[in-house]
C-alpha cells in the first residue's frame, strides 16, 4: 500500500556487499508474529545486527556509525527466499527508500514497489562502482532520479539509467494505491467471472 | 503462429484487462491465506470498509506458527496464540471456510489444498507464501504473494501481476534406484542456482518427471521457487486424474467426466516457444544433499564441497561466508559428517509417500543415539494415515519423535527449532542462515537421505543401506 509520493532521493548509502541475502536474513520468521505493518525496523537484518543475548553485533554495517543514509546497496540476488512483504516493511521501516542490487528476487521486488521501497536494479560493475565509492568516502551521495530512472555518485558523475514498469513508477511518482485501481474497475472483473460461467 | 505454452493458455485465460505497458489483471480461482501474512490484509480492506470479495474462492488454515504438540490445547505463546485467533476472527467475519487446528482437513496449507482436491488443472491459485508453486504439479498456475496482494485479492479476486518469462526444464530417462523427486529439484537448482529461476515460470517435462507420483511432482514445484523462479508446473496427465478423482473437493460424476475433458487438452502445444530451455538426464542424477546456505549449494553425496578455487572470483567471499557458517571446509568430502537432528516434514516432503519412504528404510532399525529425529506430518488426513498404515508404529520404534501437522522446524516460528551450532539433515526447502532457528545449520536432502543420517547418525548415501 503506498500513498507517500515518491520524491528524488539523494543521500548517503550503506553497503552491504553480501549475495543471496535471503528474506529470513532481513527479518527472521521468528519476528513475523505482529498483526500489524509497523515496527519491523527493529527487527531488520535481526541476527546479523544482535547475538542471542540481544548485544550489538559491532562488524555489522548497520551499527557502524561509518555509514548511514536512505539508500541500502546490496549483492546480487537480494531478497530471495519467502513471500513475507515483512523483509520490505522492515528495510522501509528502518528508514531506507531505496534498494540497489544488481538482481532482486521477483516477489520482494514487487513487495517493495508495494510499499514505496524503490527498487533499483543495477550492472554488475556499477553495482562494483558504487561499493568502492561508498567504501572509500562514506560521505559518498547517491542520488537517484525516478522521473529520470537514473541512478549517479554525485561527486564523480558515474551514472546509470534503471528499468522500472511505467506503470509502477506512475503509481510510485503519485502515490497511487494498486486496490484503488482493481476496485475502481470491479464491474469488469464481474463481467469477467459472468463471461465464464 | 507459433503455439502456446501451457502456462500461457492458463494465464492468458485468467486476463481480466491489461493496463497499457503495465502489468495484467489477473483473476485468481483459488486463494490460500493463513496465519501469518494474512492480518494485515484483513485490516487494510477493512480501513476501506470493504468486506472479501469472494469468500467461497478462499480457503484459511494456521500453519506457520503452531505448536507441534497439545494442539487441542490453547496455544502457549502469547503472539502466536493473538495471531491464530485473528485469523479464526478474520474468517468467521468474511464468511471464509477455516481448518481449525481440531478439524481434521488441518495442515500446512500446500498440503491440504491438494489433498482435499482444492487443486486441479487450469486454475490460477495463489496464496502469501511462496511455496504456493508446489500446486504447479496439477497443471495449475499457482504462485505465491505478500501481503499487498493477499490483500487485492480479497477486495477483488485479483492481482496486478506482470507476466514472466516462461523457462522449460526437461529430465530424461530413468531414475535409478535411491533418486527420488528431491534429488531432481536439488539437481536442478545447483546446476541453474538460486537465482537462475528468477524472472520465469517454469514447465517441468521429460519422461523421468512423468514417471513421478503425484507427491514427487509436488515436490519438484514446490522447491521451483529456491531458483528463484514466480512457480513451476507440469501438465496433467493420467496420474494427476488419477489422484484428484474422489477428493473433497473435486468435481464428481458428470462434472468430474466435463472437467476431464479440459484438463485433457492443458498442455504445451509442440511448436510452443519457451524464452529459455535446459535438458538433464536422469542417468546423472544421484541423491544429493545442501553443503551451503542457499539451495543452489547442493552436490552429490559422494562429492566434496567444491575447492574456492572452483568459484567464481566475484562470489567467493559469499561462498567462504557461507562455508563459514557452516562449519565446514571446501575441499572436504561431504559424507561422514555428525549429524545432530533429522526433520522429516514441511510442504516440500511432508506427504504420506514421504512418511512410507521413511518407514520402509528404517523399519527394524534404530537410530543413532546422539541423533534427536523429527517428524511432522503435513496434515491430519496424513497423520491419520500413518497410524492406519502402522507407519507411525514402525518410526516410534526407530525413536523418531512423532509430532502433530504443521510448518514446524522447517522455518522455526514455532517451538520446534534446532540449537544454535547443531547441524540438521531436513526435508525442508531452505537452508538459508538460522531458518531452523537462530544459528542452526541445515542441509536439505530427501527423506531417504534424511532417514539414513537419522540411522547412521552422519551424511549417508541412502544407496549404501538399500
Amino acid at each position: 500500500m503506498s500513498s507517500e509520493k515518491f520524491q528524488t532521493i539523494e543521500s548517503l548509502a550503506v553497503p552491504l556487499p553480501i549475495e543471496n541475502v535471503d528474506t529470513d536474513q532481513i527479518i527472521p520468521a521468528r519476528f513475523l508474529k505482529a498483526t500489524t505493518r509497523e515496527g519491523f525496523g527493529e527487527n531488520l537484518f535481526r541476527d546479523w545486527r544482535f547475538d542471542k543475548n540481544g548485544a550489538t553485533k559491532e562488524d555489522f554495517v548497520l551499527n557502524n556509525n561509518t555509514y548511514t543514509g536512505k539508500i541500502l546497496v546490496a549483492g546480487k540476488n537480494f531478497g530471495s527466499g519467502s513471500s513475507r512483504e515483512h523483509a520490505a516493511w522492515a528495510i522501509h521501516d528502518y528508514g531506507f527508500k531505496v534498494m540497489v542490487s544488481s538482481w532482486f528476487a521477483d516477489i520482494f521486488k514487487n513487495n517493495a514497489l508495494n510499499n514505496g521501497l524503490l527498487p533499483v536494479q543495477v550492472s554488475e560493475a556499477f553495482l562494483l562502482t558504487l561499493f568502492k565509492a561508498i567504501e572509500s568516502n562514506p560521505a559518498t551521495l547517491i542520488k537517484v532520479d525516478l522521473e529520470a530512472q537514473l541512478i549517479s555518485i554525485a561527486a564523480s558523475g558515474a551514472s546509470e539509467s534503471f528499468e522500472i514498469n511505467p506503470y509502477k513508477k506512475e503509481c510510485l511518482l503519485n502515490g497511487y494505491d494498486d486496490i484503488d485501481y482493481l476496485l475502481s474497475i470491479k464491474e469488469k472483473i464481474v463481467q469477467f467471472e459472468n463471461s465464464r460461467s | 503462429m507459433a503455439g502456446k505454452t501451457l502456462f500461457d493458455k492458463i494465464w492468458d485465460k485468467h486476463v481480466v484487462d491489461e493496463i497499457k505497458g503495465g502489468p495484467s489483471v489477473l483473476y485468481i480461482d483459488r486463494h490460500l491465506i493463513h496465519e501469518v501474512t494474512s492480518p494485515q490484509a484483513f485490516s487494510g480492506i477493512e480501513s476501506r470498509g470493504i468486506k472479501v470479495f469472494r469468500p467461497e474462492s478462499t480457503v484459511a488454515t494456521p500453519d506457520h506458527n503452531v505448536p507441534t504438540i497439545d494442539q487441542h490445547l490453547s496455544i502457549k505463546d502469547e503472539l502466536s496464540r493473538f495471531q491464530v485467533n485473528k485469523l479464526t476472527e478474520n474468517c468467521e467475519k468474511h464468511g471464509i471456510t477455516l481448518y481449525g487446528l481440531t478439524h481434521p482437513y488441518h495442515g500446512i496449507v500446500h498440503v491440504i489444498g491438494p489433498e482435499l482436491g482444492i487443486t486441479q488443472p487450469g486454475l490460477t491459485m495463489v496464496c502469501g507464501d511462496s511455496h504456493t508453486s508446489t500446486h504447479g504439479a496439477f497443471g495449475s498456475v499457482a504462485f505465491g504473494i505478500g501481503t499487498s496482494e493477499v490483500e487485492m485479492v480479497m477486495a477483488t479476486q485479483c492481482i496486478l501481476q506482470p507476466k514472466p518469462k516462461k523457462m522449460l526444464i526437461s529430465v530424461d530417462g530413468e531414475l535409478s534406484k535411491g533418486v527420488t523427486a528431491k534429488d531432481v529439484v536439488l539437481y536442478i537448482i545447483s546446476k541453474i542456482s538460486a537465482s537462475g529461476g528468477t524472472g520465469y515460470f517454469i514447465e517441468f517435462a521429460g519422461s523421468a518427471i512423468r514417471s513421478l507420483s503425484m507427491e514427487g511432482r509436488m515436490t519438484v514445484c514446490n522447491m521451483s521457487i529456491e531458483s528463484g523462479a514466480r512457480g513451476g508446473l507440469i501438465a496433467p496427465d493420467e496420474t494427476t486424474f488419477a489422484y484428484i478423482k474422489g477428493r473433497e473437493f473435486a468435481p464428481a460424476g458428470v462434472d468430474f467426466d466435463r472437467a476431464l475433458e479440459q484438463w485433457k487438452l492443458l498442455k504445451s502445444d509442440s511448436d510452443a516457444i519457451f524464452d529459455k530451455e535446459l535438458h538433464f538426464d536422469a542417468a546423472d542424477i544421484e541423491p544429493m544433499i545442501t553443503y551451503g546456505t542457499n539451495p543452489g549449494m547442493g552436490a552429490k553425496i559422494v562429492e566434496q564441497i567444491p575447492a574456492t578455487e572452483e568459484i567464481e572470483p566475484s562470489t567467493r567471499e559469499s561462498y567462504e561466508k557461507s562455508l563459514a557458517y557452516m562449519g565446514f571446509k571446501a575441499g572436504s568430502p561431504i559424507a561422514g559428517r555428525k549429524v545432530d537432528y533429522v526433520f522429516v516434514g514441511s510442504c516440500t516432503n511432508g506427504r504420506i509417500e514421504d512418511l512410507r519412504e521413511v518407514a520402509q528404510f528404517v523399519k527394524g532399525k534404530s537410530k543413532a543415539e546422539h541423533v534427536t529425529a523429527w517428524l511432522v506430518p503435513g496434515s491430519k488426513q496424513v497423520e491419520e494415515q500413518a497410524h492406519k498404515e502402522g507407519i507411525t508404529e514402525i518410526l516410534e520404534a526407530a525413536g523418531f519423535k512423532l509430532r502433530q501437522p504443521g510448518c514446524s522446524a522447517c522455518l522455526a516460528m514455532n517451538d520446534d527449532k534446532v540449537p544454535e551450532g547443531m547441524l540438521a539433515v531436513a526435508t525442508s526447502n531452505r537452508n538459508f542462515e538460522g531458518r531452523q532457528g537462530p544459528g542452526s545449520r541445515t542441509m536439505l536432502a530427501s527423506p531417504l537421505t534424511a532417514a539414513a543420517a537419522a540411522i547412521t547418525g552422519e551424511v549417508t548415501d541412502p544407496r549404501t543401506l538399500l
